[in-house]
């Protein structure tokens, strides 16, 4: 096979640059591995290591600092046969480093050159996440203060399946590379060199102080074992492939006339665990039964199992403009917690709305008919109360029929959670209320 | 065939799934989050991909690497991780990268309120970029909108290369609402343009066109892509008149074809003298009390509900507030998109209501603007 390198754009590293001599390895490892240009895209991020793309004549993706990873797990999800390489300083590794941990523990068919020179050299030859605390860089003594952090060691821990730490001199290098590309996962090599145009002037790194300094440290060289596992992107589609949940296109057909002939207004005023929300959706399919239009808009805490729990439900045969309850037709109270936070809307109320009102919640006075029923004596659990009132408010056939209700229930459930659905109106149809008598 | 009763975010999820998106990350946000939970469950079965990313730029850079691989992509967030979008968008723009971003809008600065809505990132979205380059956003005011210009943002974003922006608001993407599937709008769905034959340079336009024709990066012919400022070869230039040139046809490619995308709705009334102009969430509202006002006051008001918000629709605008006295505006926000309006109709009077409250601004609210402005 013949070099990928681009003819047409020499590399024009500093000279002693050993990002020259990167750029060679990689070709040889392509070039060994018989790939053509397009099996291959040559992913860079930002600084001298951004430059590799433009030396081969591969498919290029140049694009922010610190994100090359991001992309690249774009291109490979979408086009899985690339062989995606990508380069990156040890300045983008610092500036990624979310993604970086992402990538290794993702185990995507991805293959990282860190050309580590241990410093910015593009922007001056500031100091970097792996400058040694002794080196002179143009940070001031900043580095002096941080510990440089090991490429490989964070790679192992985050797991990734194949790490590499070496010079970038090292002659094997080439193999090394071509089974790195070749493995199947996330391959990671920390290719250690040299930056003679700025970190090198006050820190001396000789090819063989690289080596003796690489000896010292724990080795990686390619697979490490404990990290071994599927491979992300044929892992995904083999899950995708199970999952069978659609799109519902078809939406819920009308088999009821309308029972209402203008916009009804119904807030429940509740507490988690009253199934407030389910109750809402439920009143809101029953009407769309009818082909009427509905909206529900929800308010909860974010801590969603305690706290009050809103819902607004409006139904109209007309279409619905604006999407918030003004003066409510109707307002289920089941909790103090609920009233609370829309104290003012009874105020609202007018002559005609209905309050069906939870035995022992107080609220403020109103010119709505207030129904009490008492749902404890009743036997109605808390997680019943808000379907409970529902079917009390579906009895006077305004928004919605108990038929309709009961349709909505069997469209929305199935099994033991339709039963039971349908044997809380059974059971709330038993429980006496009584019209109460407010005193202004 | 009946009603559906989704949320604006699902609705958004259907028209992208239709529109042919099959690649869509994102990274947890409320009031976005249930759009992730959306394309989760039905993009996997549908052939493409869907993920969480680690954060909100991994995310957009994600849809950004699958958009040059060849698939349409979409990612959603609000406020906060639009922030975080920025540089990515900035790459989109410059490297022609087809993404729809879903900004459901929350109410801010900063963290601000995640379950309170507001429009407080209308300017943002249009200049939160580095260059200052246009951007196409649209604004949905139902359910209805949500599916039918998701559509459009894809076949835009196809069409003409580059990021479109759906500018939700949480009152629109948590809200459910009843969408008439046999009767929304459903646009013809748009692919990008790709190159045919002859020799490929990923940035060349045709004679007379603005927009380069598409090669995946992974087909048989080389793609290159860069953030940096480039020649149709896709290299660094520093040629001044090929920079020029290049900043001019990405700014021309989308400010001359403005009008194609101008989307709105007119209600005009005989008699009137207030022009009513509203977008999003707030549109529900004007859209209320300029019925109101006609049926049961007898005070003639028209109504723009704008659907595309930038680039600014001028014709539309000027056509609009033609023999108009005044002009009202209203948004959730403290006064952002009636500046682009004062711009426009220099020479007529521009009022503008608007509150940030995590309230939705009521019909009765803008009835007294009108009735004692
Ligand atoms: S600045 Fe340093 S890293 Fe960059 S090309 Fe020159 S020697 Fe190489």
């Amino acid at each position: 096979m013949d070099s990928l390198l681009n003819p047409d754009r020499p590399p024009v590293f500093c000279p002693g640059c050993s990002h020259d001599r990167s750029v060679h390895t990689l070709d040889r490892a392509l070039k060994e591995m018989g790939l053509k240009g397009s099996d291959v895209v040559i992913v860079s991020d930002i600084g001298c290591s951004g430059l590799f793309d433009t030396f081969f004549k591969t498919h290029a993706f140049h694009g922010l600092h610190g994100r090359a990873l991001t992309y690249a797990a774009g291109i490979k999800l979408a086009q899985p046969h690339l062989k995606v390489i990508v380069t990156m300083g040890d300045g983008g590794l610092g500036i990624g480093g979310a993604h970086f941990l992402a990538a290794c523990r993702r185990n995507l068919d991805l293959t990282l050159l860190v050309l580590n020179n241990f410093n910015f050299g593009m922007t001056g030859g500031q100091f970097s996440c792996t400058t040694p605390e002794q080196a002179s860089v143009a940070s001031s003594f900043l580095n002096l203060l941080e510990k440089p952090f090991d490429v490989c060691n964070v790679a192992d821990c985050a797991g990734a399946p194949f790490v590499v730490r070496s010079s970038v001199y090292r002659k094997d290098l080439p193999e090394l590379l071509a089974e790195a590309i070749s493995f199947e996962g996330f391959a990671v090599l920390d290719l250690w060199g040299g930056c003679p145009a700025r970190y090198m002037k006050k820190n001396p790194l000789s090819p063989k102080e690289i080596e003796s300094a690489i000896e010292k440290l724990q080795p990686y060289r390619g697979v490490v074992s404990t990290n071994i596992r599927r491979e992300y992107s044929s892992h995904y589609r083999e899950e995708a492939a199970k999952n069978t949940a659609g799109v519902d296109w078809q939406g819920i057909e009308k088999t009821f006339e309308p029972t209402v002939k203008e916009r009804r207004e119904v807030v429940f005023l509740g507490s988690a665990g009253q199934r407030v929300i389910t109750g809402g959706g439920l009143l809101g399919r029953a009407a769309i039964l009818a082909g009427m239009n509905v909206t529900q808009k929800n308010d909860y805490n974010i801590t969603v199992m305690r706290g009050p729990s809103v819902t607004e439900v409006i139904v109209s045969p007309q279409p619905i403009t604006y999407t918030e309850v003004g003066k409510p037709d109707v307002i289920v109270a089941l909790s103090e917690e609920g009233v609370r936070k829309r104290w003012g809307l009874f105020e609202e109320m007018e002559k005609g709305g209905r309050v069906i009102l939870a035995a022992g919640v107080e609220i403020p006075t109103t010119d709505a008919e207030v129904l009490e029923v008492d749902y404890k004596a009743g036997g109605i659990k808390k997680k019943e109360r808000a379907l409970a009132a529902l079917s009390l408010l579906a009895k006077s056939g305004d928004p919605v029929t108990l038929e309709m209700l009961r349709e909505a229930i069997c469209q929305s459930f199935q099994g033991k959670r339709m039963e039971e659905a349908l044997g809380v109106i059974v059971k709330a149809a038993e429980v006496p209320f009584h019209v109460k008598t407010q005193s202004k | 065939m009946g009603l559906l009763f989704v949320d604006g975010n699902q609705a958004v999820a259907m028209g992208s799934l239709y529109a042919g998106c099959r690649f869509f990350a994102s990274y947890p946000i409320t009031p976005a989050s249930n759009l992730l939970s959306a394309m989760l469950e039905t993009l996997p079965s549908a052939g493409g991909i869907a993920l969480q990313g680690e954060d909100e730029i991994a995310s957009i850079g994600y849809c950004l690497g699958a958009s040059m691989a060849g698939m349409k992509v979409m990612t959603a967030t609000s406020g906060p991780g639009l922030s975080l979008y920025s540089e990515n968008i900035s790459f989109a723009i410059a490297g022609e990268i087809p993404i729809v971003i879903v900004n459901i809008m929350r109410q801010g600065p900063s963290t601000g309120s995640a379950t309170r809505g507001a429009d407080g990132d209308v300017q943002f979205m249009r200049w939160g970029c580095s260059g200052g380059l246009p951007v196409i956003v649209l604004a949905p005011a139902d359910v209805s909108d949500c599916f039918t210009l998701t559509v459009h943002a894809f076949n835009l974003a196809e069409q003409f290369r580059c990021p479109v922006i759906i500018a939700s608001n949480k009152e629109i993407g948590m809200t459910s609402g009843t969408l008439d599937m046999e009767r929304v709008e459903k646009p013809a769905v748009i692919d990008r343009t790709l190159h045919e034959s002859g020799p490929f340079l990923p940035f060349q336009v045709k004679p007379g066109e603005d927009v380069p024709s598409f090669l995946p990066i992974g087909g048989p012919i080389l793609v290159r892509q860069t953030s940096s400022t480039h020649g149709p070869d896709g290299y660094i230039t520093t040629n001044p008149s090929e920079i020029q040139a290049g900043v001019e046809r990405l700014q021309r490619k989308i400010d001359s074809n403005t009008e194609s995308f101008s989307y709105f709705d007119l209600e005009e009334r005989e008699g009137a003298r207030t022009l009513l102009v509203a977008y999003g969430i707030t549109a529900g509202a004007a859209r209320a009390a300029a019925t109101e006002l006609f049926e049961n006051q007898n005070i003639p008001v028209s109504l723009l509900v704008l659907k595309t918000l930038w680039p600014v629709p001028e014709q539309v605008l000027q056509a609009a507030a033609v023999g108009m006295e005044r002009i009202l505006v209203a948004e959730m926000n403290l006064g952002q998109y009636v500046q682009e309006i004062r711009r426009v109709l220099c020479n007529q009077r521009v009022d503008f209501y608007g509150k940030m409250s995590g309230q939705l601004i009521s019909p009765t609210e803008i009835i007294e603007e009108v009735t004692h402005g």
